[in-house]
């Protein structure tokens, strides 16, 4: 079949088609294009949790969902993740976490309810990156209704085929494992010493060690409006979404995290691992993982 | 004054009774504090406590208002209280010596365990953040520039005080007082105020007018100059920083704001916000004598025009080319030849070199598409009706295919097979070699897009509003419908499917399942077919603007204004961007920022589509003519 597909449509030959007035650079912008599975592939999960070993209560908070959708456009993988870090310095944390994530996964899969469950199709006539913005919304308000004062972290990843759209405000944090073993920071720390790392006025290791490094700049709950990161990127087959609050990040480098994973083919055990190496660092904030890969 | 002597009697035992949450509670009105100040009102919330209107009661026969400061000290420690109020006390000295106009003077001070207070001149006014907010639109220039230079000279005289400069360190409109007389006065000496850290949820960034530097616990005078910036960014512009990420006013130009702003004052002020410190005006003098030029600049002289890089005359053409009729289509190169297609029915095949005539082949219609080429036959639709196929060397026809309506849309090869729609409804799919029907797709009105074809995907657009991906063997993988016709050709990339629509809308839908992934809304409807490059997706519409979004966030990078429609579609070409317009002009910007770097005119409105070729744009104009112009 897939022979079938290269031979009909040339891709060997492709330059023998002139199709200017693309000019050579867009030309192989398009070649360059990996090819796709056509099978369908799946999608599978898994998560872990830990207080840490310093603080007495969980003010993390996460959700993690794998399923598939169908419809006339055919059976889809479909996975809803989100880590949420209540802001500590605030009354009622975990409080502002839990509140986000109900809300905020309630309204996202509330919109794809006939499309999970085989009900009679009703039309979405929202795009996904509208879906997520206006799931932000409705957190940031019922905080600010329920829990004055009090905010969160908020990190989702909405996979929809081989899309993913996510969804970020505060520092927790979405990287992507690339099938090749690269690992990408997709998300932004919304944080003071990012942004002053941002700006040239830190370094790296300047903002690692600055007192001030727990300083958000923006977090769901907080101020009048909510300005969440929104974006969609390709989801490669093989490739594994990582989804953590700063009780990982910010005591396992990158390095490890990247090691852990791939030395772990059971996603559920390396997200034991993960927690494990983030409490053998010295736990000192409570530590939310969710891994998320597309196979086959 | 021994803080021990105090008379504390009348508000010991409120602070008593207080639990500790209760702590921060406000005097009320009525209370007489040592009992001199009696009192009568809260003017203001500061982060440390309240600060009140008060009567000094030394003077029964006259009403003399005050204005008392509290800080309440909630440290837990004994030592580090001991050190607040220390603090606190030198700071009140130090201000008690400072006499300007643009200082309250400073009557008094005490403390208790908990409270410390600081007796000032009363301000009878209005501070500048109420201001700005009571204010419909935007408060004149000259005002601004006023209070500015007012706040210039008081800066200026505390950064040279003796022996020891005194650094501001929270300068922001709530902090300027415009008094009944139309004077600033500096309100708040930050006593005490220190830089809370450590735990997550400090919002820091809100504070929205304190310099980079300051975080890192730099503050030099410089920083107060940043801050000035900051306050006259929100004053001129309405913007409140705390709103907005933290050192962002570069993303937030004030003429885009408030277009009534000189560009001489918008530069005053952007040199104040520069990142870093040394790029600001070296002292509040240098930045004083900066605004008394903008306000001689701006009463007598009109506008600077800004400096300017762009070529907008003087190109030649290395050559051009005159045909029977419009040329609304978009012209290829093979092999040295330039093909284009003719609304005087005709395909030309001129040298791409010099533009010298080779061969014409003659339909029945006129073409207003692009033409292709696959192994040396030339493929292109017109409006007789016909997809035809020509032999690029003699000019001859090797075969014609008839579908049953006009032609607009242009083909697209995929080995073996020439896709190409038609007004009669349909996608066809015709072998590239005998010209006979292999398949078609039955679509709900006109197909004027072209079809994209991506691995092993076919995506077209319709004029009902329809958006197909098709297999290859014509079956229908899925389907999105606009409110209005796609005329615009997909362009596909990272498994995501953009094209514009008639409904004012480019779409991006996941290629496989036609999810809509985002929308980004134009001004007017758009035919125009985007391209994608390095992460942006480019544009155009009737709204007269070429466009720049981001794939992955549908954030605009940069929008360019034309004179009129864009219609034609851009292209990219090493770090330019090409676009015509229907204002008859080509232009050419660095794809990355939107600037223009020239742009060059036709005789008539630009519709079709330039190629760039080996450091040459070729370009069809409505005047008949074809240009061939150096990139």
């Amino acid at each position: 079949m897939k022979r079938f597909f290269r031979r009909l449509l040339g891709y060997e030959k492709a330059d023998s088609a002139v199709t200017a007035p693309l000019s050579e650079q867009q030309i192989q912008a398009i070649l360059s294009n990996k090819g796709l599975e056509m099978e369908l592939p799946q999608l599978i999960s898994a998560c872990g949790q830990s207080i840490g070993k310093q603080r007495d209560t969980n003010e993390d908070c996460l959700f993690a969902f794998t399923a598939t959708i169908g419809g006339p456009r055919g059976n889809v993988p479909f996975g809803l993740y989100i880590v949420a870090d209540g802001m500590g310095g605030h009354q009622d944390g975990e409080i502002a976490s839990n509140a986000a994530i109900r809300v905020f996964a309630g309204n996202v899969v509330r919109k794809f309810t006939s499309y999970l469950f085989g009900l009679p199709p009703q039309m979405i006539d929202e795009s996904l990156q509208e879906i997520m913005l206006g799931a932000m919304n409705e957190a940031h308000y019922t905080i600010q209704r329920q829990v004055p004062g009090s905010g969160t972290t908020l990190t989702a990843a909405l996979v929809l085929g081989q899309q993913m759209t996510i969804a970020h405000v505060g520092d927790s944090r979405a990287y992507l494992l690339y099938p090749d073993g690269r690992l990408d920071l997709l998300t932004r720390d919304h944080s003071l010493v990012k942004r002053l790392e941002e700006l040239g006025q830190l370094t790296a290791a300047e903002a690692a060690m600055s007192p001030h490094r727990n300083v958000l700049i923006r977090a769901l709950g907080q101020g009048d409006s909510v300005e969440p990161d929104v974006f969609t990127l390709p989801f490669p087959p093989g490739g594994i979404i990582l989804l953590c609050s700063d009780g990982l990040w910010g005591v396992v480098t990158e390095n490890d995290m990247q090691r852990v994973i791939l030395e772990t083919p059971v996603l559920a055990r390396a997200c034991y691992n993960l927690v494990s190496a983030a409490n053998t660092a010295g736990g000192p904030d409570n530590i939310s993982v969710i891994l998320a890969q597309i196979v086959g | 004054m021994e803080v021990s002597t105090l008379d504390t009697q009348h508000i010991t035992h409120s602070f008593e009774s207080d639990d500790a949450g209760g702590g921060k509670q406000q005097l009320q009105p009525g209370t007489t504090l040592v009992n001199r100040y009696l009192i009568q009102d809260v003017v203001g919330i500061g982060g440390m406590g309240s600060v009140y209107r008060a009567r000094d009661l030394h003077f029964p026969s006259v009403v003399k208002l005050v204005a008392v400061k509290e800080m309440i000290n909630m440290a837990p420690d004994p030592l580090v209280r001991k050190t607040i109020v220390q603090n606190f006390e030198r700071e009140a000295n130090l201000l008690a010596t400072l006499t300007h106009p643009s200082i309250p003077r400073i009557y008094d001070y005490f403390s208790n365990d908990d409270r410390s207070y600081l007796v000032l001149e009363f301000v009878n006014g209005k501070d500048l953040e109420a201001i700005i907010n009571e204010t419909d639109g935007f408060l004149p220039e000259e005002q601004v520039l006023g209070w500015a230079v007012e706040l210039c000279d008081v800066l200026y005289f505390l950064h040279t005080h003796k022996p020891d400069p005194i650094i501001f360190r929270d300068m922001k409109p709530s902090n300027v007082m415009i008094n009944q007389h139309g004077h600033v006065v500096l309100v708040d000496f930050g006593i005490a105020k220190p830089f809370q850290s450590g735990q997550k949820g400090t919002m820091i960034g809100t504070e929205g007018y304190s310099p980079p530097e300051q975080y890192r616990g730099e503050a030099t005078h410089l920083a107060d100059i940043y801050a000035l910036g900051a306050t006259l960014h929100h004053a001129l512009t309405r913007r409140d920083p705390r709103l907005e990420p933290p050192f962002s006013f570069a993303e937030r130009p004030i003429r885009k704001i408030n277009p009534a702003v000189s560009a001489e004052m918008e530069l005053v002020v952007n040199t104040a916000l520069q990142y870093n410190p040394t790029d600001r005006f070296p002292d509040a003098a240098a930045m004083k004598d900066a605004l008394l030029n903008v306000a001689r600049k701006t009463g007598s002289l009109s506008r600077l025009s800004i400096p300017s890089v762009v070529q907008v005359s003087g190109i030649k053409p290395l050559w051009t080319f005159k045909c029977e009729d419009e040329i609304r289509g978009a012209p290829i190169v093979h092999n040295g030849v330039l093909y284009t297609g003719c609304y005087d029915n005709n395909l030309y095949a001129l040298n791409a070199a010099d533009g010298q005539f080779i061969w014409k082949y003659a339909a029945d219609g006129g073409i207003v598409s692009r033409p292709v080429i696959a192994d040396e036959i030339i493929y292109f639709g017109s409006e007789d009706r016909a997809l035809h196929a020509v032999n690029i060397r003699s000019g001859k026809v090797v075969w014609t295919y008839f579908t049953e309506g006009r032609v607009r849309s242009s083909p697209r090869i995929a080995e073996g097979h020439v896709l190409i729609g038609s007004d009669d409804h349909h996608l066809h799919a015709v072998n590239t070699i005998t010209g006979r029907p292999v398949w078609k797709f039955e679509a709900v009105d006109a197909v004027r897009s072209t079809p994209f074809v991506y691995q092993d995907l076919i995506y077209v657009g319709c004029e009902s509003g329809d958006f197909y991906c098709l297999d290859f063997r014509g079956e229908m993988k899925w389907r999105y419908k606009a409110k209005r016709a796609v005329t615009s050709s997909p362009w596909v990339a990272e498994n995501a499917v953009y094209f514009n629509s008639l409904d004012a809308t480019l779409y991006a839908l996941d290629a496989r399942n036609g999810w809509i992934i985002w929308r980004f809304r134009m001004g007017k409807g758009s035919i125009v077919s985007p391209c994608v490059a390095e992460g942006m997706v480019f544009t155009g519409s009737a709204d007269g603007h070429i466009y720049a979004v981001e794939t992955r966030t549908a954030r605009e990078v940069w929008r360019f204004h034309c004179e009129h429609q864009v219609n034609g579609s851009p292209v990219i070409y090493k770090d330019a961007l090409y676009c015509g317009s229907v204002d008859g002009n080509l232009y050419c910007l660095e794809y990355r920022t939107g600037r223009l770097r020239w742009q060059f005119a036709t005789g008539g409105p630009i519709t079709g589509t330039p190629l760039v070729f080996d450091d040459i744009v070729y370009i069809g104009s409505t005047d008949h003519q074809i240009y061939a112009l150096l990139a």
